[in-house]
C-alpha cells in the first residue's frame, strides 16, 4: 500500500513562494503526472515528498503513515533526479545495485535486478563503465534503472526522459508504462512535456505558480480545461481563445474547427500554412484575433487565402475573460 | 608572431628565475655537499651520520611522530570538516576559531605547549590544586619518554590539523550535495553515506592533504625542539645540531638529503595508492 496524501503543503524560499498550500491525493498503484512550465514548483514538490526538502507548512502521508518528519531513507521510495545524481565513483552496475545493496538484498536478487533493468533501459553494454564515460542520455537511463532496480512501492520521477532523443524517448515511455503497470508501482511523474503526461498518466495534475490548476484524466484535462492556462498549456498547438460577448472567451481546440462554405462561418485569413503530414496547421486571423486551425492532412491550402470557420458547438469551452476560469458550460 | 609565442615564457620567467636561484641552486649545493668527502665524492658523510648515537633515535622518533600524528589529525580534520558542513549559523566563526593555530609560528606553538606542560606549567598547577599530585611533576624528560612523546604529538596535532581541515573543507565544497541526497533516498544511513559516497568523492582532497601534512610532519622541528629539547631527537633537529653545534654542515646536508628522500617516497606512495582515475571524478 503506497497511496500518497499531500495535505496543505506550502514551501517558501525566502520571498519566493514555490508551493502554495497544495493538496493532492494519489491512490495506491496510480500513475499521476505533474505537468507544468519550468519553475512552477514540480521539483520542489517531489523533493518534499522524498524528504529532501522540508515544507514550510503541511503534511505528507505515504500509505496512511505521516512521514513529514521522517528522513528520506525511512520513506520507502525511489526517485529519479532531474540532474540524474548518478554516483561518479561507481560503475554503472554498482550504481544500479546501490539501493538493493543498502537494503542488504541477496546477491542473486541484486544480480537479477541489475541484469533486468539494464536490459530494459538498453544499458547492458555499459555495465562496467563509469558515468563520466557515458552520454547524458545514457546517464539519465542509469538514474532510471537505479530507481527501478529496487522495485519500489512508490516511485518519484523528475523529468526522467528529458535528455533522450525523440525515438528512444518514445520507446522508453512505452516500456516504462508497461513495467510500472505490471509491478503496480505508485508513480508521480514530473514533466513539462504535455504529450508525455497524456501518454503515461492515469491522472494529470497541472501545476502553475505553485498551485494545482486542474487535476483529472488526460481526456478531461485536454477537452475540458478548468482554466485558460490549462487550455493554452496542454495541447500542441494550444487551444484558441476568442473574445466573445458578455466578458466571455470562447475556447476551442484547433482540430475542433471545421471549414464551411463561404458566408456560413467566421471569415479567416490564412497567413501561415504548415503541412505536417497527419495534419495541416493553419495560422491566421479572424476579426483581428490570431486563430490556429488543424485540418486533416489531405487539405491543400495556400497562404493568403480566406476561409470560413465553424467551431463545433459541443467542443466549445466558455471561459470568464476576467478570471480565466471556465464557466458553467450550459451557456454555449 | 614571435612575441605572441614568447609571451607565456616571458610571463613565467620571473617565477622560474626565483625558483632557480632560491630553490634549485641551494638544493643542488646541498646534495653536492652531502656527497662531498675530503678526497672527492662518496658516501662518507652518510656513514658518519648513521654511526652517530642519535641517528637511530632520530629515525625512529620521526617515523613514530608521523605515524601517530598524521592519522590522528586526518581523522580529526575529517570530523571537523564534516561537522562544519552540517552547521547552519556560525559556520564562519567556528572555521575562524579552528584555524587560529595556523597563524602561530611553529616555535610559538611549541612554547605555548611547553608553558602548559612543564613542571611549573598550568597543568601541574591545576593538578596540584585538585590534590591529584603532591608536587611539581616533570613529564618532558628522558625519564618519561611516553609522556614526552604524547606531549609532542598533541602539540603537533594542535598546531597543524587546521591546514588539513582547510583542504578537506574546500574539497567537501566541491562535492555536490545531490550525491548524498540520492544515497539517502536509496536507503543509506548518514554513516553509510559518509563511507560509500562522501569519502570516495573526497579522495583527491584527502590525497592532497595527506601529502602536504606528511611531508611537513617529516620536517617537524620547532615544536619538537621547544618541548623535547635534545631528549627527543628527530631527523631535522639532528641536522640542526650538526650544523650549529658540531659545525659539520656536510653531515647536516646528509640529513637534509635523507629527509628529502623520505618525503619524496611518501609522496609517490600517496600518489599511487590514492589515485583517482579521471573517469571516476565528481
Ligand atoms: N533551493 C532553492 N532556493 C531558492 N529558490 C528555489 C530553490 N529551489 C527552487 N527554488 C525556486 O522555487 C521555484 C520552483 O522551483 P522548481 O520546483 O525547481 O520548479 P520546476 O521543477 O517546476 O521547474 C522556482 O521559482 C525556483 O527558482
Ligand atoms: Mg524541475
Amino acid at each position: 500500500m503506497a497511496g500518497i496524501v499531500i495535505d496543505g503543503i506550502s514551501k517558501a524560499f525566502g520571498n519566493t513562494v514555490a508551493l502554495a498550500a497544495l493538496d493532492l491525493a494519489v491512490a495506491d498503484r496510480e500513475f499521476v503526472a505533474l505537468l507544468g512550465p519550468s519553475g512552477c514548483g514540480k521539483t520542489t514538490l517531489l523533493r518534499i515528498i522524498a524528504g529532501l526538502e522540508t515544507a514550510t507548512t503541511g503534511r505528507v502521508l505515504i500509505g496512511g503513515r505521516d512521514v513529514t518528519n521522517l528522513p528520506p531513507r525511512a520513506r520507502g521510495l525511489a526517485m529519479v533526479f532531474q540532474n540524474y545524481a548518478v554516483f561518479p565513483h561507481l560503475r554503472v552496475c554498482d550504481n544500479i545495485a546501490f539501493g538493493l545493496k543498502m537494503a542488504r538484498a541477496e546477491r542473486t536478487r541484486i544480480d537479477r535486478q541489475v541484469a533486468r533493468t539494464a536490459e530494459l533501459l538498453q544499458l547492458a553494454p555499459y555495465l562496467d563503465r563509469y558515468p563520466a564515460q557515458l552520454s547524458g542520455g545514457q546517464r539519465q537511463r542509469v538514474a532510471v534503472a537505479r530507481a527501478l532496480a529496487v522495485e519500489p512501492a512508490l516511485l518519484l520521477m523528475d523529468e526522467p526522459l528529458s535528455n533522450l532523443d525523440a525515438l528512444l524517448r518514445l520507446d522508453m515511455r512505452a516500456e516504462l508504462k508497461d513495467v510500472l503497470r505490471e509491478a503496480g508501482t505508485t508513480t508521480i511523474y514530473v514533466t513539462h512535456d504535455q504529450t508525455e503526461a497524456m501518454a503515461l498518466a492515469d491522472r494529470i495534475a497541472v501545476l502553475h505558480g505553485g498551485r494545482i490548476e486542474q487535476i483529472g484524466s488526460p481526456s478531461a484535462i485536454y477537452h475540458s480545461p478548468a482554466t485558460r492556462f490549462v487550455g493554452s498549456f496542454v495541447g500542441s498547438p494550444p487551444m484558441n481563445f476568442l473574445r466573445a460577448d458578455a466578458g466571455r472567451l470562447m475556447g476551442i481546440r484547433p482540430e475542433d474547427i471545421d471549414l464551411v462554405d463561404a458566408g456560413a462561418g467566421l471569415p479567416f485569413r490564412v497567413s501561415v500554412v504548415e503541412p505536417l503530414g497527419a495534419q495541416t496547421l493553419l495560422t491566421g486571423t479572424t476579426d483581428g484575433q490570431v486563430v490556429r486551425v488543424a485540418l486533416p492532412g489531405e487539405h491543400v491550402i495556400a497562404a493568403g487565402a480566406t476561409l470560413f470557420l465553424r467551431p463545433r458547438p459541443d467542443r466549445i469551452r466558455w471561459m470568464d475573460a476576467a478570471t480565466g476560469n471556465a464557466l458553467a458550460q450550459a451557456a454555449g | 608572431m614571435m612575441r605572441g609565442r614568447a609571451l607565456p615564457y616571458l610571463l613565467v620567467a620571473p617565477a622560474f628565475v626565483f625558483l632557480a636561484v632560491l630553490f634549485c641552486v641551494p638544493l643542488v649545493q646541498t646534495i653536492a655537499l652531502a656527497f662531498q668527502t675530503g678526497t672527492g665524492f662518496g658516501l662518507g658523510n652518510f656513514v658518519q651520520m648513521a654511526e652517530d648515537l642519535n641517528f637511530n633515535d632520530a629515525v625512529v622518533n620521526t617515523f613514530r611522530l608521523v605515524g601517530v600524528a598524521v592519522p590522528l589529525q586526518m581523522l580529526a580534520a575529517l570530523g571537523m570538516a564534516v561537522m562544519l558542513g552540517h552547521l547552519r549559523a556560525g559556520r564562519d566563526l567556528v572555521l575562524w576559531i579552528w584555524t587560529i593555530p595556523l597563524g602561530l609560528s611553529d616555535l610559538a606553538a611549541g612554547l605555548v605547549w611547553l608553558a602548559l606542560l612543564n613542571d611549573q606549567g598550568y597543568l601541574n598547577t591545576v593538578l596540584f590544586h585538585l590534590g591529584i599530585i603532591n608536587g611539581p611533576e616533570s613529564w618532558l624528560t628522558y625519564e618519561t619518554p611516553m609522556a614526552l612523546f604524547a606531549a609532542i604529538v598533541i602539540a603537533e596535532i594542535w598546531r597543524s590539523t587546521a591546514i588539513v581541515m582547510v583542504v578537506l573543507v574546500a574539497g567537501l565544497q566541491l562535492v555536490p550535495k545531490e550525491y548524498a541526497e540520492a544515497a539517502s533516498v536509496f536507503g543509506a544511513s548518514p554513516w553509510k553515506i559518509f563511507l560509500r559516497v562522501t569519502l570516495p568523492l573526497l579522495k583527491p582532497s584527502i590525497q592532497s592533504a595527506l601529502i602536504l601534512r606528511t611531508v611537513l610532519a617529516f620536517e617537524a622541528f620547532a615544536v619538537v625542539l621547544a618541548i623535547g629539547g635534545r631528549n627527543f631527537p628527530v631527523l631535522v633537529s639532528e641536522a640542526y645540531t650538526w650544523q650549529h653545534f658540531n659545525q659539520a654542515p656536510a653531515i647536516a646536508a646528509a640529513y637534509a638529503v635523507v629527509v628529502m628522500g623520505i618525503s619524496l617516497a611518501a609522496t609517490v606512495v600517496y600518489l599511487r595508492v590514492l589515485r583517482t582515475p579521471a573517469a571516476q571524478r565528481a
